[in-house]
């Protein structure tokens, strides 16, 4: 961003914005916006307490569970559809409805086939993350140059080899790009999870703090979950980079 | 006319026969209703280079991914060493006109490719794979990627490829066809010094009448859909005169413009 000729740093229209709230929060037009300045030293104060850090931990094993199940199902799922006719078929309208579907109306259904523990919530999340992660690999595997495949299989590649050499790394700019999107469906999908199923986790937090009207400590957690999701689908995006090189040149 | 013209000009001078490494027999391949090949037969001689050549869509690459194992026939088989051939084997090795490298893998890993699917343990293979690359002339690139190569220099990862799984039969489709004519021009002089050098059967697809004839001990002549072999030609005295002079010789001149009169017919 450029003022006046000056470049300014990155992020610094946040710092404006930043200003804005503080500014919003300062004239107390509602209280629902404390200052920044009051979320932030709420944020220092809760950081490290054993509620905050049961929180995180229930929210961090609920997702990154509901997470690794996504991508251990969909990427290879996804990639069996590319290579499948009848597989695609069969399942290719269920991926695309369910990505669109609003699956916060499936909760509850979950909720009687799972229980109200952990694992539906898992479930949840990992029901969030899914469809992208699969339809996003099948599609890397479907521009895969024939002649790769070709080749493979003319040195003698065994099914396995084909599909840990040639198949997943060449969709893997696509599969990178699904799992980028479906992690940041999957921080949607385990909120609603720990807020729908069962009070758990960050969820819990939200419950408690928005029932009190401790909107300081409702927006503290809010940054913290934000800046855990950026931070995540900022490091997919720079493992997206790292394959740039060669995915214009498949 | 032009056929015995041919016959008369390309009398072999020496009659020795030869072991045959490859052989098809009676082909017919059928892409639905699309006839590509039609009872096609043709032998292929050990230690030689045999050229199909072709107009375009005339079953070049079809035939040739057939010897491969890649495609199966509609009817007929193929014998390599007198075994029928069901799929890929270690005896055959593809050169692809696209150069099928691994785009996110190295010069170095992309050579030895073939020798990883093949299980050979890693030091191994990588030791192989770093003379053929010094063979094929990519010393000091062996941690490049391809898209950081010219066409020319992928195409010779891709001959170093099939050269360090050492089958006895390589199979190139168009191989040149991707790079310039002065690279093109040095790789035909290549390829005859490793036809000289190395004990294997070579055959080469390509739509260039010229180069067919500059590198071939035989060319099969396909016309097109359906398509069989309409003429075999043997080019024989001007090999051993070096290869400054093949393109001036009165017998590659004669063979060429044959060649074109037999196939100027189906170009329209
Ligand atoms: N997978 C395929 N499906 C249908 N037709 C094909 C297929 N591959 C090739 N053909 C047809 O078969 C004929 C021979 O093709 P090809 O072997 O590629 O010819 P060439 O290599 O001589 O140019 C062409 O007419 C082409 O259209
Ligand atoms: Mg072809």
């Amino acid at each position: 961003m450029y003022v006046f000729g000056y470049r300014l740093p990155g992020l610094s229209s946040l710092l404006i914005w930043g200003l804005l709230w503080e500014i919003v929060g300062r004239a107390e037009l509602t209280f629902f916006v404390p200052p920044l300045s009051e979320v932030l030293r709420t944020l220092v104060a809760i950081i490290g307490t054993p509620p905050f850090i049961k929180a995180l931990s229930e929210t961090a094993y609920a997702f990154s569970g509901g997470v690794f199940a996504a991508i251990v199902i969909g990427v290879p799922l996804g990639i069996l559809m590319g290579r499948s006719r009848l597989l695609d078929e069969l399942l290719l309208p269920w991926a695309n409805m369910f990505l669109s579907a609003p699956l916060t109306a499936l909760v509850p259904v979950l909720m009687v086939l799972f229980g109200f523990g952990m694992k539906a919530i898992i479930i949840t999340t990992a029901l969030f993350a899914i469809w992208i992660i699969i339809l996003n690999s099948r599609a890397g595997v479907r521009q895969i140059n024939r002649s790769l495949v070709e080749m493979a299989h003319s040195f003698g590649a065994s099914p396995v080899d084909a599909f840990f050499k040639i198949y997943f790394w060449a969709a893997l700019p696509e599969i990178l790009g699904g799992v980028r999107i479906g992690i940041i469906r999957a921080v949607k999908g385990v909120i609603i999870g720990q807020l729908l199923i069962s009070i758990v986790g960050f969820g819990a937090l939200f419950e408690l703090y928005s029932a009190n009207f401790l909107m300081a400590h409702f927006w503290a957690v809010l940054l913290v979950l934000f800046a855990l999701a950026f931070s995540i689908s900022e490091f997919l995006a720079y493992l997206e980079r790292k394959v740039a090189y060669y995915a214009a040149k498949r | 006319m032009a056929m015995s013209q041919t016959k008369r000009v390309l009398t072999p001078v020496e009659n020795t026969p030869t072991e045959i490494a490859v052989s098809a027999r009676n082909i017919t391949k059928n892409y639905g209703a699309v006839e590509a090949l039609k009872d096609l037969t043709l032998e292929f001689p050990r230690g030689q280079l045999t050229s199909l050549l072709g107009p375009s869509g005339c079953g070049k690459t079809t035939l040739l991914k057939i010897i491969a194992g890649l495609l199966k026939t509609t009817s007929g088989e193929v014998e390599v060493n007198g075994k029928a051939v069901t799929g890929p084997g270690p005896n055959r090795a593809f050169v692809f006109q696209d150069f099928a490298l691994l785009p996110w893998a190295t010069v170095l890993r992309n050579v030895a490719f073939g020798l990883e699917l093949r299980g050979v343990a890693r030091s191994e293979r990588e030791a192989r794979a770093e003379k053929y690359i010094k063979d094929v002339g990519l010393a000091g690139f062996e941690q490049s990627y391809p898209h950081e190569l010219s066409g020319g220099m992928r195409q010779r990862v891709g001959l170093a490829r099939a050269l360090s799984v050492d089958a006895q039969v390589l199979l190139m489709d168009e191989p040149f066809s991707a790079v310039d004519e002065q690279t093109r021009r040095k790789f035909q002089e290549d390829l005859l010094s490793l036809v000289q050098n190395e004990n294997k059967t070579f055959i080469f697809v390509t739509h260039s009448i010229e180069e067919a004839v500059y590198v071939s001990d035989q060319i099969a002549i396909l016309l097109p859909r359906p398509s069989r072999v309409s003429e075999v030609i043997r080019p024989s005295g001007f090999r051993n005169k070096g290869i400054d002079n093949i393109r001036r010789d009165p017998e590659y001149l004669d063979i060429v413009d044959n060649i074109w009169a037999s196939l100027r017919s189906y170009v329209e």
